[in-house]
């Protein structure tokens, strides 16, 4: 497992590839942008972020098989404690560079203090108290206008400060010898860094000792404490490490809008971050990552969805909204049923999901 | 080792164990037999710090322990062997004695202690790629005794081994129980097979409803009117 880190193994036609991707990296912004337009590089700005909250939520979810509904809500946190300390709301202009590690930290708090009441839940009753702090904390924003404004309430934040280092701000454009480089490029470059971090982090704690008593209290966690797992701060520390990636997130988010509003962190939200696990393979740090980009871009694509239909048939008969979620649902419908594991399963999914152990396992119990 | 006083254990109001005392010696095979319900299975878990004990003293190697949680007392060489096994099913038989081997460091030591319960059950050697719910019941069992050496116990408890196998698998559990025993690791063993258990045992305790009913030599016990009438079919 560890063979995919050990640089000194690495052949020179592996060491083209990594040159390759690197190279595709740095200029797919202003390939899209000169091929589908900027809008779909704020859309690849997106996805990066969603990356980074699927997983995290993988770590919940894939990793300790905690079934976390509320999931949104870390990401509402980041982008709250971001949004308040670098805005007008008052008067506070902190630099991102503090922020970012402070609203990790304000996230990981949130995530242990909303993790220990569940730490006795299973299952379903795991997932609806999760879904309840989930609403909690939006519905907490949408009213903490009142008496004290401290959220602005529906109102949401507005004028947030733009990520800015040194002097460089990633709100204007620069021309870099001649290359634009325009905000949503800027913040293509900081995001992927982000979630190239997160998959390296990621991929690391699945290999770690702490990620292998993940799976032990997935698998049966009374097993998992006579093995001496400490099973309470084990799984606190994966609500911690999920909510910590959700807070970045969600600074970055707040950064990048310059306006939040509770609207953004509603159940829904939380919904299609664990549709993206689970579509592109819970536990497998590559599927999840698929599935965050898909489940991204795939929308959005339906959108053009009208203007087609606008120029083949004369009529718009279907909006683009309605048919949007319909063939979402459709096309989580066929998933479960063509691939129940994810468009790229783990290993320990795939064995359980698979049908070539059944015969073995009918056998055995015989 | 492992001396209980007046140890009472109960789920909401119902009084599952109410206030027995029992000892374990170094190096014995102590076993603990009885009806479904008696309490031998809380019993086990309440050693293994899974439950907390409602009242009562448990007193392992000269330290206190009924207020220490079960990854203390794994680190602490007491070691649980689950009921109905409790084997990782998704996981292969390999990655199941890692995981038993999560609280120590040395990884030599770990390594040779693989090999060592390999060479106790050599058909989990055959079969250490493959996934531990496609194990027989038997060979699942073993894992889960296998599993837990690996935490290397000083003091093992095993909570129904012949559980739903098949009489020649029960019989070749037993045997490594004695080996296991042999090899100096003393052990507290909860059965329903109560012949069995006697015969491979140094001493014996008989539950009834939470309580202890008979103690003594695990040969006076099997010889005892009482014990045979109730548990040994007779």
């Amino acid at each position: 497992m560890f063979g995919r880190f050990d640089i000194s193994r690495r052949s020179a036609a592996g060491w083209i590839g990594i040159a390759l991707v690197v190279l595709a990296l740095l200029l797919l912004p202003f390939v899209v942008d000169a091929t589908l337009g900027r809008a779909w590089v704020r859309i690849i700005d997106v996805a990066l972020l969603f990356i980074m909250l699927a997983l995290g939520l993988n770590i919940v979810v894939g990793f300790a098989g905690l079934l976390d509904l509320g999931y949104i809500a870390f990401f509402a946190v980041g982008a709250y404690s971001y949004a308040l300390l670098a805005s007008p709301q008052f008067g506070i202009h902190w630099p991102f560079l503090a922020l970012l590690p402070l609203g990790a930290l304000v996230a990981a708090t949130f995530g242990v203090l909303l993790g220990a009441p569940t730490l006795r839940l299973r299952g379903d009753y795991l997932a609806i108290v999760t879904l309840g702090f989930g609403e909690i904390i939006r519905i907490l924003l949408n009213n903490l206008n009142r008496p004290v404004n401290i959220t602005n309430g529906p109102q949401g934040i507005t004028l947030i400060d733009p990520l800015q280092v040194g002097g460089f701000s990633l709100s204007r454009t620069h021309d870099l010898a001649g290359l634009i480089i325009a905000p949503v490029h800027s913040y293509y470059f900081v995001f992927l860094a982000c979630a190239l971090v997160s998959i390296f982090i990621s991929l690391r704690l699945e290999d770690s000792r702490i990620g292998r008593a993940w799976i032990a209290i997935r698998e049966d966690e009374l097993a998992a404490a006579a093995m001496g797992i400490n099973t309470r701060n084990v799984k606190l520390l994966a609500f911690a490490m999920g909510a910590t990636f959700g807070g970045i997130a969600g600074g970055l988010f707040a950064s990048f809008q310059g306006f939040i509003s509770p609207e953004s962190f509603a159940l829904l939200d939380s919904i299609m971050v664990l549709c993206m696990v689970v579509l592109g393979g819970m536990g497998n740090v590559g599927g999840v990552v698929l599935g965050a980009i898909l489940l991204t871009a795939l929308p959005e694509a339906l959108r053009y969805i009208g203007p087609l239909q606008q120029r083949w048939l004369g009529e718009v008969y279907v909006e683009p909204s309605d048919l949007r979620m319909l063939l979402f649902g459709l096309a989580l419908v066929l998933m479960m049923l063509f691939r129940p594991a994810g468009l790229w399963p783990s290993s320990i999914r795939r064995r359980e999901l698979s049908d070539e152990d059944e015969p073995r396992a009918e056998q055995a119990r015989a | 080792m492992l001396e209980v006083t007046g140890l009472k254990v109960s789920y909401g109001g119902i009084n599952a164990v109410k206030g027995i005392d029992f000892r374990v010696g170094p190096g014995e095979l102590v076993t603990l037999i009885g009806a479904n319900g008696a309490g031998k299975t809380t019993t086990l878990k309440t050693l293994a710090g899974l439950l907390r004990p409602a009242a009562g003293r448990i007193c392992y190697d000269g330290r206190e322990i009924h207020a220490a949680p079960s990854y203390q007392l794994v680190r602490l060489g007491l070691a649980l062997v689950p009921e109905g096994r409790g084997v990782f099913s998704r996981l292969s038989v390999e990655e199941n004695l890692a995981l038993g081997a999560y609280c120590r460091n040395d990884r030599a030591g770990v390594g040779a202690d693989r090999e060592r319960v390999y060479g106790l059950f050599p058909r989990l050697a055959e079969r250490r790629g493959q996934l531990a719910g496609t194990l027989s019941g038997g060979e699942q069992q073993m894992l889960a005794i296998g599993r837990a050496l690996m935490s290397r116990p000083r003091l093992l408890l095993l909570d129904e081994p012949s559980m739903g196998l098949a009489p020649i698998m029960v019989t070749r559990i037993f045997e490594t129980i004695r080996t296991i025993a042999a090899e100096g690791v003393t052990l507290l063993l909860v059965e329903q097979n109560a012949r069995l258990a006697l015969e491979i045992s140094d001493r014996g305790y008989v539950m009834e409803s939470g309580a202890i009913a008979l103690a003594g030599n695990a040969a006076a016990l099997l010889n005892n009117p009482q014990v045979r009438h109730a548990y040994l079919g007779e």
